[in-house]
C-alpha cells in the first residue's frame, strides 16, 4: 500500500508542477498586459517601462516563474491591484463558503442516491425504478442555473423557508449558516445526485448478478446485510472517480450558484477576477483550485485501497 | 453447537437421531423460467429423496436442468419470471411452502451450498475470515473474537496452510484450489446437514480436483452430513455417490445405487455417458465418444423419450410416446426407457440415425431440437 501511495504522491508532484507552469503561462498568454488598466489615464510609454520593471514582468518568464514559484510557497500569492487585499486573503475568506457549499451538496447527493439505488436495483424497470432513472435524467439536464431560481421561486419567494440570499460566516452564527446555505446547496446537489444515483444503480445491477451475492444469500444473510456489506462496496468503483472528478470541478463550478445567492465564496472572486483583469487573483485562485483538484484525486486513489484491496497488490 | 441461535424466530428442527424417514424429498418439482422466446422448462417434474449421512449424485450434460434443480432445492431462484411447482421437504419442513425470512434460517445453518466457480463466488473485497465468520455470528449466534477464531480453525479442517495468516488474505490472494477450500469452509461452517455442491470442481484442474472431492467425503465422514454432488462427470461421482440420478432435458432418466447403475445400465443415455468418460488404457489419439448432436429445446420439448433424437436405438414408440420412469426387478432402480439395456446391450439394433456419427454441434445444426 505504501509503494502505491508513493508512486500516487510522486505523480501528484509532477501534475503539480505542470499545473503551476500552466497557469503561470495562462496569464501571459492573454492579450493585454495589467499595466493598461493599472496606468488607465497615466498610460505613456515611459510610465509603462517604470511600471513593467517595478513589476518584474521585464524579466525573462522562467526568471519570473520563479520569483512568482517560490513567494507561492511562501504563502504569498501576491496582492489584488484593484483592492490591495492579499491573494492569500481572498483564498482564506472565498474558500470555507465554497467549501461548505461543496460539503453541504455532496453530503445530501450521496445521502439521497446511495439509499436511493440501493432500493431501486433490488427490483430494476419497477414503477420505483422507472421514476427515479427518469427524474434523475430529467436533472442531468438542468443546470444549477436553472434549478437555483426554481428553487428560489418556490422555497424562499413563495414558502419563506429559506432566505434568497445572503451570507453568515459560520463561526459566527452556525444556524443562520447552515439555513442560508442548503437552498444554494441543494441547486449544485441536482446534478451530483443524478450521476451518482445512475452510475450506482447500475454497478449495483450488474454486481446483484454475481455469483457471490447468491453466494451471500445462501448463508442466510438478509437482504439488508447483502446490500450494503456485500453488494455496495464492489459497486461504489465508478461512484468514487465520478465523486472525484465531480468534486473537483465544483471548486471553481460553484461560482454560478455563488453569484446567484450572493455567496462570497472563491468561484465568485475567481470569476470576479477575470472579468477585472486582476491577473494575479486569476493566477492564484487558479492555482490553488487546480492543486486541491489533484489533492482530490490523490484522496479518491487512496479511498479506493480502503474500497477494493485489489488496487494496491495486483 | 445447534443449541445457541441468533435472533428470536427459531425453526425447530428434528434431532439427527429422532430423524424419521429421508432427510431430504423432493416430490415432483418443476422449474420454469419466462424468457422472450417461452417458457423454458429447466426442470421438468423431478422427484427423490435424500438420507440423513448419504451422498447422491446428480448427473447431466450442461443444460439438463441438474443447477437449476440444486438451486430449486434451495429456494434460491431469481425472484421474477420463475414459475415452479412441487415441494420440497427437507428435515421435516416444506422448504417449498418457506418464505424467503424462514428460509434464512435454515440457509447456511442446516442446508448450505458450494458453488461451481470459486472465482466468482466468494466477494472479492472481504477477507475471507470476515466471509467465514459471518455465518456463525448469524446463525449460531457468536461475537466476533470467537467467530474469528473459529474461521481459523475452519480453515484449518479445511487444509488451509497457516491459517492465522490467512483468515485476513483476500480471495484475489488464493488460488482456484484454495478458494474452493475457502467455499467449503464458509458452507460447513455452521454444521449443515445438508451440503448442496453445484459443481464444485469444474473450475479447477485435475489433480486439485481430486483433492478437492476428498477432503469433501472426509468432512462429510466427520460430520455426518448428507451431500448432493452436482457434476457433468460421471467419473466424479462413481466413486463417491452412494446413489445417482441421471438427468436428461428437465427429467429424471434412471436412477440407481452407484453401484447398480454402473454395473446395469438401462438407459441408453446413461451409457453414453459413461462411454464419454476418457480412459487413460486407451492408446492415445483414439477419439472421445462423445454424444452426438446436443439436448434439445426446453422451450419446445419434442414428444416422445427426449433423448429419442440422438439415441442409436430410437424406435418409433421412443419418438411417439414418452416413456414414464419404471423399475424392472429391484425397485431402487428407476429408468425411463422402452428398450432398457440388458447386460449392458441394446435388446434393439442400432438404428443408423444421422447423429449417430460425429456431428458438428452447432445450434442450427444438430437437428435434435427440431425432431
Amino acid at each position: 500500500m505504501g509503494k502505491y501511495l508513493i508512486r500516487r504522491f510522486l505523480q501528484l508532484l509532477v501534475v503539480s508542477f505542470v499545473i503551476s507552469v500552466l497557469v503561470f503561462m495562462l496569464v501571459h498568454l492573454l492579450p493585454g498586459d495589467p499595466t493598461t488598466q493599472i496606468l488607465g489615464a497615466n498610460d505613456t510609454a515611459a510610465n509603462r517601462a517604470i511600471l513593467l520593471k517595478q513589476l518584474g514582468l521585464n524579466l525573462p518568464l522562467w526568471h519570473q516563474y520563479t520569483i512568482w514559484l517560490s513567494a507561492a510557497f511562501h504563502g504569498n500569492l501576491g496582492t489584488s491591484y484593484l483592492n490591495h487585499e492579499s491573494v492569500t486573503h481572498i483564498l482564506a475568506t472565498g474558500a470555507p463558503v465554497t467549501i461548505e457549499l461543496i460539503i453541504i451538496s455532496q453530503v445530501l447527493a450521496f445521502a439521497v442516491a446511495i439509499p436511493l439505488a440501493l432500493v431501486v436495483s433490488r427490483k430494476p424497470n419497477r414503477a420505483l425504478d422507472n421514476v427515479s432513472t427518469t427524474t434523475t435524467f430529467g436533472l442531468l439536464a438542468l443546470p444549477p442555473f436553472v434549478v437555483a431560481p426554481i428553487l428560489v421561486a418556490v422555497f424562499a419567494v413563495g414558502l419563506g423557508w429559506f432566505p434568497a440570499t445572503g451570507y453568515t460566516p459560520f463561526n459566527q452564527a452556525p444556524i443562520t449558516n447552515i439555513h442560508e446555505m442548503i437552498l444554494p446547496s441543494v441547486a449544485i446537489t441536482a446534478g451530483s445526485i443524478a450521476v451518482y444515483f445512475r452510475l450506482l444503480r447500475s454497478d449495483l445491477i450488474t454486481t446483484l448478478q454475481q455469483d457471490f451475492i447468491t453466494m451471500a444469500r445462501s448463508k442466510g444473510l438478509s437482504n439488508r446485510r447483502i446490500m450494503w456489506r456485500h453488494a455496495f462496496r464492489p459497486s461504489s468503483f465508478s461512484l468514487l472517480a465520478a465523486a472525484g472528478i465531480n468534486i473537483g470541478s465544483l471548486i471553481a463550478g460553484t461560482f454560478v450558484v455563488e453569484l446567484l445567492f450572493a455567496l462570497p465564496g472563491i468561484g465568485y472572486a475567481l470569476v470576479e477576477a477575470v472579468n477585472q483583469r486582476d491577473y494575479l487573483v486569476v493566477q492564484g485562485i487558479s492555482l490553488v483550485v487546480a492543486i486541491a483538484f489533484v489533492v482530490i484525486q490523490f484522496i479518491v486513489d487512496f479511498v479506493f485501497t480502503i474500497v477494493d484491496p485489489r488496487v494496491v497488490r495486483e | 453447537m445447534k443449541a445457541r441461535r441468533s435472533g428470536g424466530r427459531t425453526l425447530e428442527f428434528k434431532d439427527a437421531g429422532t430423524q424419521v424417514g429421508p432427510l431430504l424429498v423432493v416430490d415432483d418439482v418443476h422449474t420454469s423460467f419466462r424468457t422472450a422466446r417461452g417458457t423454458v422448462r429447466a426442470v421438468d417434474g423431478v422427484s427423490f429423496d435424500v438420507h440423513e449421512g448419504k451422498t447422491l449424485g446428480i448427473v447431466g450434460e450442461s443444460g439438463s436442468g441438474k443447477t437449476v434443480l440444486a438451486r430449486s432445492i434451495m429456494g434460491l431462484l431469481p425472484p421474477r419470471d420463475v414459475i415452479r411447482s412441487g415441494t420440497v421437504r427437507f428435515a421435516g419442513h416444506e422448504l417449498t411452502a418457506m418464505d424467503d425470512k424462514d428460509l434464512r434460517q435454515v440457509w447456511g445453518a442446516e442446508l448450505s451450498m458450494i458453488f461451481q466457480d470459486p472465482m466468482t463466488a466468494l466477494n472479492p473485497v472481504k477477507r475471507i475470515g470476515v466471509q467465514i465468520a459471518e455465518s456463525l455470528i448469524l446463525h449460531l449466534g457468536m461475537d466476533k473474537k470467537e467467530a474469528g477464531s473459529t474461521a481459523v480453525e475452519l480453515l484449518r479442517s479445511v487444509g488451509i496452510p497457516s491459517p492465522e495468516d490467512r483468515v485476513k488474505w483476500y480471495p484475489f490472494q488464493l488460488s482456484g484450489g484454495m478458494r474452493q477450500r475457502v467455499m467449503i469452509a464458509i458452507a460447513l461452517a455452521c454444521a449443515p446437514r445438508l451440503v448442496l455442491a453445484d459443481e464444485p470442481t469444474t473450475g479447477l484442474d485435475v489433480t486439485v480436483q481430486a483433492q478437492i472431492l476428498d477432503l469433501l467425503a472426509e468432512l462429510q465422514r466427520e460430520r455426518h452430513m448428507a451431500v448432493i454432488l452436482v457434476t457433468h462427470d460421471l467419473g466424479v461421482v462413481a466413486s463417491r455417490a452412494d446413489d445417482i440420478i441421471v438427468m436428461y432435458a428437465g427429467r429424471v432418466v434412471e436412477r440407481a445405487p452407484t453401484h447398480t447403475l454402473f454395473h446395469d445400465t438401462k438407459m441408453p443415455y446413461t451409457r453414453a455417458l459413461m462411454d464419454s468418460i476418457p480412459r487413460l488404457a486407451d492408446p492415445s489419439g483414439v477419439r472421445l465418444n462423445a454424444i452426438a448432436g446436443r439436448p434439445p429445446d426446453l422451450i419446445n420439448p419434442p414428444d416422445g423419450c427426449r433423448f429419442a433424437p440422438r439415441c442409436p436405438y430410437a424406435q418409433d414408440k421412443c419418438r411417439e410416446s414418452e416413456p414414464p420412469l419404471r423399475t424392472v426387478g429391484s425397485a431402487d432402480h428407476l429408468f425411463a426407457c422402452w428398450f432398457p439395456l440388458v447386460d449392458g446391450e441394446s435388446t434393439v439394433p442400432p438404428v443408423p440415425v444421422s447423429l449417430s456419427a460425429p456431428v458438428a454441434p452447432g445450434p442450427q445444426s444438430s437437428g435434435a431440437s427440431d425432431a
